[in-house]
């Protein structure tokens, strides 16, 4: 008998919300954390806006200590300590240096690439012959696991510690893999999520791919356009989201509040087949990673209400919506609502899946459908599948049970999970 | 410049990574950066950086082997303000 596996924490450092309060009202009133970025303009990237959160010095020091700060630059960790440390805090845990270590409490913290800020500063260094000088935490901020290393000592975790890497399905792989791990009694919890650094040295390549709009450089906060006809591209994003899961059994004997339950989950990759590349999805692969985590959860397709998709505002949203529409089996008046919450922070990349995770859980407990932002004009490929009363321009207040949250990432690689709202 | 003046920019120098206070409230030049102050064995490397700011001196792989505690920092700042 496999453990059932409920989530009891949350943490968020999102563009347009840091802390669950805020991000919540963000979603709820369809605030755009998308800004202008001089720094882009300077370097003579294409598109010169992007999602940052905003830290104050002040917030950095109600987490790490003026020793863990000296030399620290790495936006990615930072950010992912703190959402990981008020998730832990939201299940109702302390943060307590002293604190004895838990073996039952593992971690697994995605990242696409650590503190490149801080790799950059090394390199800068190295070719100056000055390696001597550099320090000693290049290693620490720059390693891919390096948010883990830093949060699992905050928290004295003693279960599997981790980070996991797939591009921009990352965070939500991340939640499945913590998931299963729960599921077959290797942990009572774990604390899963992902993060992304922000800046010209992370985004530098996608601009250089033109996969980034440049069409908003003087509307930002109309510039990340899911599901639009006049979509162009995806605007950047960063931050982190963290959620922790733990069985019910363990839940339920600390009293713990409960989000939801975590139905299933399934992670799957196209392989480069059938029209997959290493930047495009195998659309046969994305259907049956789709079709797989709603068997794995014991439910049947038509029970899906709400869907926050991938959709990251590129000429593949349509492509996506068709795989949804297929794997479901759904189409039209039929479709389950679907949001983008990138409409709102952007494509926070490798933090993407864990920040829309998160907010698939409060639009979940909170019973609302967040808006699709810069939607006005529906993409008319879009339009013929599914019934333009499912794809919310305003914040919907609706009764749902099930919301499906699926993310999908270069390499072709794919992840779904199935949330559920726990009634007791 | 005295050991007393010297004693007071080590005790700057080393104060962000010291993780006994009490044993840093009653430095002396006995004192060890380890054993003593609990400072991490990573750390040693960026004190040693930050002597080197400080002092406007260049310290060598081994004069850090021997930096382990306070009289031997003294002993090696002081050589090499001296060349």
């Amino acid at each position: 008998m496999k453990n059932r596996v409920v989530i009891t924490g949350l943490g968020v450092v999102a563009p347009n919300g840091v802390g669950v309060p805020d991000f919540t009202k963000s979603l709820k009133e369809g605030t755009s954390g998308i800004t202008c970025h001089d720094n882009l303009k300077d370097f003579k990237f294409s598109c010169q806006i992007g999602g940052v959160p905003q830290i104050s010095d002040e917030k950095k020091s109600q987490y790490f200590t003026d020793l863990q700060l000296r030399g620290f630059n790495s936006s990615g960790i930072l950010y992912g300590c703190i959402a990981g440390i008020d998730a832990w805090k939201d299940a109702g845990f302390d943060m307590d240096s002293e604190s004895q270590l838990d073996y039952d409490t593992g971690l697994i913290f995605g990242a696409a690439t650590s503190g490149v800020e801080k790799f950059r500063e090394a390199i800068y260094g190295v070719d100056d012959g000055n390696v001597r000088r550099l320090g000693s935490t290049v290693v620490l901020q720059t390693m891919a696991s390096g948010v883990s290393a830093y949060l699992s000592g905050m928290l004295g975790l003693g279960n599997q510690v981790t980070t996991n890497s797939s591009a921009c399905t990352t965070g939500t792989e991340a939640l499945i893999m913590g998931y299963e791990r729960i599921q077959n009694g290797k942990a009572k919890r774990m604390l899963v999520g992902s993060c992304s650094d922000h800046g010209p040295y992370i985004w530098g390549g996608f601009d250089a791919m033109r996969v980034m709009t440049y069409k908003h450089n003087e509307s930002p906060e109309e510039g990340s356009r899911p599901m639009s006809a006049t979509a162009s591209g995806f605007v950047p994003g960063s931050g982190a989201g963290a959620l922790l899961l733990e069985s019910l059994e363990s839940a339920l004997e600390r009293g713990a509040k409960i989000y939801a339950e975590v139905l299933g989950g399934e992670v799957n990759s196209g392989g480069q087949r059938q029209g997959g590349t290493l930047t495009a999805p195998n659309a046969e692969a994305v259907q049956r990673c789709i079709k797989k985590a709603v068997e794995n959860s014991g439910i049947t397709a038509k029970e899906i209400e709400v869907i926050n998709g991938h959709l990251t505002a590129t000429s593949k949203d349509s492509l996506e919506i068709e795989n949804w529409s297929k794997a479901l089996e759904r189409k039209g008046s039929d479709f389950p609502y679907i949001n983008s919450t990138k409409s709102m922070i952007g494509h926070c990349l490798a933090a993407s899946g864990s920040i829309e995770c998160v907010a698939s859980i409060i639009q979940l407990k909170n019973q609302f459908v967040a808006p699709n932002i810069n939607c006005e004009d529906l993409h008319p490929e879009i339009e013929a599948l599914v019934d333009s009363n499912k794809i919310p321009i305003e914040k919907m207040d609706v009764n749902f049970d099930i919301i499906a949250k699926a993310s999908f990432g270069f390499g072709d690689v794919n992840a779904c999970v199935i949330f559920k709202k726990f009634n007791d | 410049m005295t050991n007393d003046e010297l004693i007071t920019k080590l005790k700057a120098i080393i104060a962000p990574y010291v993780q006994d206070e009490k044993a840093f409230e009653n430095l002396t030049e006995d004192t060890d950066f380890i054993n003593d102050l609990k400072v991490n064995s990573a750390n040693l490397v960026d004190i040693i950086l930050d002597i080197e700011d400080e002092f406007s001196i260049r310290l060598e792989n081994e004069d850090m082997e021997k930096m382990l505690d306070v009289k031997a920092a003294m002993l090696i700042i002081n050589t090499k303000l001296k060349t």
